[in-house]
């Protein structure tokens, strides 16, 4: 037996050794080095491929660190002026809103100009589009039923079909948006409407397309680029999106997007990173491959949605969201809608 | 002795590094964070989490000591099997026993629907199959070093076969049962993953929702303490539970292996009650994932990839595993042999950040390392570190058993003949001690291989483990390509759950 722990503890040392000498061939971990260091609160699957174009066009290279986006914006928080992190990728305005809160970002590139205002702050800009839709079930519902505006869901006729992620951050967004754009009193009366309604309350997107497929509910209030994925991992998924009318509160467009970090010692590649998501390249692969509306103008958007402009969400800026959560989140605890 | 409490010392302050974050972060907390938390609803996820802690203490309470007492002291047939077969859930992540509950009777689900999966059944459910194993393990191996003749001279004065469990073998399993009670206590009140699939509103959802939709560090650490009362708690509940009574019995006094109980007509019934639980525990799971990795859409990774990833998973959790042996010892050694109020509180202490979920300890360890040390910033060292602060507790319970089997009169009869004491220590103290520290150390092992959160943020860039790709690749929802590497980490798990259970079968004689 103690031959054993010895030998545990010499195989464990040699490990140690080994995995230490094996990092220093990728050029260290701190950041500081030559590299650009991006935390991409943004799944590597949707942009690794995208990175590595940058790495090839630019000749820049990047070490990524991958996680939850709410997560790397309270690290970098955390971090502050000693953050290794040059670039921030995240996944939603909320979470880039969070750390230029704290004063943590440089003053967006010039490039964000290419972006509408309404997409972008002067710290942030968004890289691409992600609209509210409503994802359906083929089976059970047809398109010809769906009334054009979200307010029209609050109807008998819905009871019991309705399912959607009050904890996620888009839903929560939408919410705001339509604070803003009908008031407090309008929005209550509506999210109360629902809970009358008993929806089903999931806890994020993809639970929602899924329990649609799966029969447990009939619609759900969701992003639009969920079900290309979905479709992609499931043939024959049997759920469809039906985008709202123009300037209704539930076809609010989101964004995902960046911000270079102040403390960068890097700024000129960290600028380059930007440049190259809003490039024609790099919008072009949102349009694409993840399935997201690119924001700047002349690239054709994604299969099977409606134009951008089409979608044109009520007119608020992104940026006004980030203060209105706090209460949002108060408004849906107050309806009885999370917890 | 002074150098052991001078260590001990140390390893429990590293312990109290995210409490200490916590009191940092809540002594900037104005009057809305401070709403926040005493907010009744507060109250309310104070109750739900501990209604969930019960069901699942309780739960895997039964089912560990009754697989235990199965499989080491009942003919049940294949009982060997079941040893191991019993323990192997332990190294499959809870949220994919979750995912392959749903997959399995969820809406729509393999096997039908059952209405009640979502709620406190499923997340019970889930979380008994995910920590039942800790009692199974550490009562299994309590019951076979205790000492057959315990039991037979009970049988011999005249009690029933209940009796004997009752009065001599309960007894003597109390530290173990009480030992896996808190680890999966712990676990249940440290959990997000399970409880967020099976929707059932707990502390660390709301922990959550603070973090990912408010940005708010001050309420989320506030509510961080309350988990941190109700570990507090947990753990005054243990030592009330643990007695008074010791039993020191250090090698068996019969050297031969206990007589089993014939289960007669149990034991058709009893093989199935075996057969139900490593189902739902083990085979479901698996089978999910193997149906997800057959799914057209499965994206098979190369063969260098993956190894790259189960090398970075075993380094991380080797390392991680003898550290946490080697840093829970002189805790262990001063709290059982200068059992002092002090030494208590000091052995407690190693506890404190277990039930905190993983983004608090990691938060924690940003801030302090990127203010103290930022030269281990984002290594893997910092990263191992970070792993034993998490799991320390585990080892703890490893090495709490290991002491009970070191009866001190035996190495003050060593001294006595003249040994010096580094001799004691190398013949006596750690031959004695070596099987519960494996125990402990393979239970740090185990978790680590699963763990999350302090891996994506802690880890050097590009040290992408099994973990964090089923995590990308559930990110997307494609399921197939996560599950060869989540079959992985279980293939890589087995053989250690199979080390511990069958390769300390020895007796002490074989031990050396």
């Amino acid at each position: 037996m103690k031959r054993s722990l010895i030998a545990i503890l010499a195989v464990a040392a040699v490990a140690g050794l080994a995995a230490g000498c094996g990092d220093d061939d990728s050029g260290g971990s701190g950041g500081s080095g030559d590299a650009l260091t991006i935390y991409s609160g943004r799944n590597e699957k949707l942009v690794g491929d995208l990175i590595k174009q940058f790495e090839k066009a630019t000749g820049i290279d990047a070490e990524v660190r991958y996680g939850e986006s709410a997560e790397l914006a309270a690290t970098i928080a955390e971090e502050g002026e000693r953050s290794p992190a040059d670039v921030f990728f995240a996944q939603d305005a909320g979470a880039l809103g969070a750390v230029a809160d704290a004063n943590l970002l440089a003053p967006a590139p010039p490039s964000s100009e290419r972006v509408d205002a309404r997409f972008r702050t002067g710290e942030w800009v968004g890289t691409s589009g992600r609209a509210r839709v409503v994802a359906y079930s083929t089976e059970r519902v047809k398109a010809s039923e769906l009334p054009d505006s979200i307010l029209d869901f609050c109807n008998d006729a819905w009871k019991g079909r309705i399912g959607f992620p009050p904890p996620n951050a888009s839903f929560q967004a939408f919410v705001s948006a339509m604070r803003l754009t009908l008031g407090d009193g309008r929005t209550r009366e509506w999210l109360k409407c629902m809970k009358r309604l008993e929806p089903t309350l999931l806890e994020n997107n993809i639970q929602t397309e899924e329990a649609i497929a799966a029969g447990e509910i009939d619609v759900g209030f969701v992003n639009h680029y969920y079900l290309p994925e979905l479709k992609a991992e499931k043939p024959g998924f049997p759920v469809a999106n039906h985008f709202l009318e123009a300037g209704d509160p539930g076809s609010l467009v989101n964004v995902a997007g960046a911000g270079v970090l102040k403390s960068s010692d890097q700024q000129e590649d960290a600028v380059r990173f930007v440049d190259f998501l809003l490039s024609e390249q790099g919008q072009r692969y949102f349009s694409t491959k993840t399935f997201e509306y690119p924001l700047v103008d002349g690239i054709a958007p994604p299969q099977e949605t409606k134009p951008l402009d089409q979608v044109q969400g009520p007119e608020i800026e992104l940026g006004a969201l980030g203060d209105k959560l706090a209460s949002t989140l108060s408004l849906l605890q107050d309806v009885g809608l999370t917890s | 002795m002074r150098l052991v409490a001078a260590a001990a010392v140390l390893v429990a302050s590293a312990a109290l590094l995210p409490l200490v974050y916590l009191l940092v972060r809540a002594a900037g907390a104005d009057e809305s964070s401070w709403d926040v938390v005493l907010d009744g609803r507060t109250l309310e996820l104070v109750g739900r989490t501990a209604l969930l802690v019960a069901v699942v203490t309780a739960g895997s309470t039964v089912v560990g000591v009754g697989m235990a007492w199965l499989v080491e002291r009942t003919d049940l047939p294949a009982r060997r099997v079941f040893a191991v077969a019993a323990a192997l859930p332990l190294v499959i992540p809870s949220y994919v026993t979750a995912l392959a509950l749903l997959a399995a009777v969820g809406p729509g689900g393999l096997l039908g629907s059952a209405g009640w999966v979502f709620g406190l059944p499923g997340a019970g459910l889930a979380l008994v199959l995910a920590t039942y194993p800790y009692v199974f393990l550490l009562c299994s191996a309590a019951l076979r070093r205790m000492d057959p003749a315990l039991e037979e001279a009970a049988r011999t004065l005249g009690r029933t076969r209940a009796q004997v469990f009752r009065q001599v073998t309960l007894p003597v399993l109390r530290p173990s049962i009480a030992g896996g009670a808190v680890l999966a206590a712990l676990y249940a009140l440290s959990d997000f993953g399970v409880v967020s699939l099976m929707r059932y509103d707990a502390l660390t959802r709301a922990v959550f929702q603070q973090y990912r939709s408010l940005f708010d560090r001050t309420p989320a650490a506030l509510l961080g303490l309350v988990l941190v009362t109700l570990t507090a708690l947990v753990l005054l509940l243990e030592a009330r539970s643990r007695g008074k009574g010791r039993v020191r019995r250090s090698a068996a006094g019969a050297d031969r292996p206990a007589q089993l109980a014939p289960l007669g007509r149990w034991r058709l019934p009893a093989l199935a009650v075996a057969l139900a639980v490593v189902a739902v525990a083990l085979v479901v799971p698996v089978g999910v994932l193997v149906s997800w990795s057959l799914r057209d859409s499965a994206v098979l990774p190369e063969a260098g990839e993956l190894l790259g990833w189960a090398w970075h998973s075993v380094v991380g959790s080797g390392l991680a595993a003898v550290v946490a042996m080697v840093a829970a010892l002189p805790v262990a050694v001063l709290a059982s042999r200068r059992p002092r109020r002090a030494t208590a509180l000091l052995e407690r202490a190693t506890y404190a950040s277990n039930a905190l979920p993983g983004i608090v300890i990691a938060l924690s360890l940003v801030f302090f390392a990127t203010r103290v040390l930022p030269a281990v910033y984002q290594t893997l060292a910092l990263l191992v570190f970070a792993y034993v602060v998490r799991f320390l507790p585990q080892a703890m319970a490893g090495a709490h058993s290991a002491l009970t089997r070191v009866d001190p009169d035996l190495e003050r009869a060593a001294r006595g003949l003249g040994a010096s004491p580094a001799r004691v220590l190398a013949k006596v103290t750690a031959p004695l001690m070596a099987p519960g520290l494996l125990a402990g150390a393979t239970l740090v092992f185990l978790s680590t291989m699963k763990e999350l959160p302090v891996t994506l943020l802690l880890r050097p860039i590009g040290f992408d483990t099994l973990a964090t790709e089923v995590w990308t690749a559930t990110g997307v929802s494609s399921y197939g390509t996560a599950a060869v590497p989540a079959l992985t980490l279980i293939a890589l798990s087995a053989p250690v759950v199979w080390f511990l259970q069958v390769r300390p079968r020895g007796t002490l004689a074989e031990d050396r």
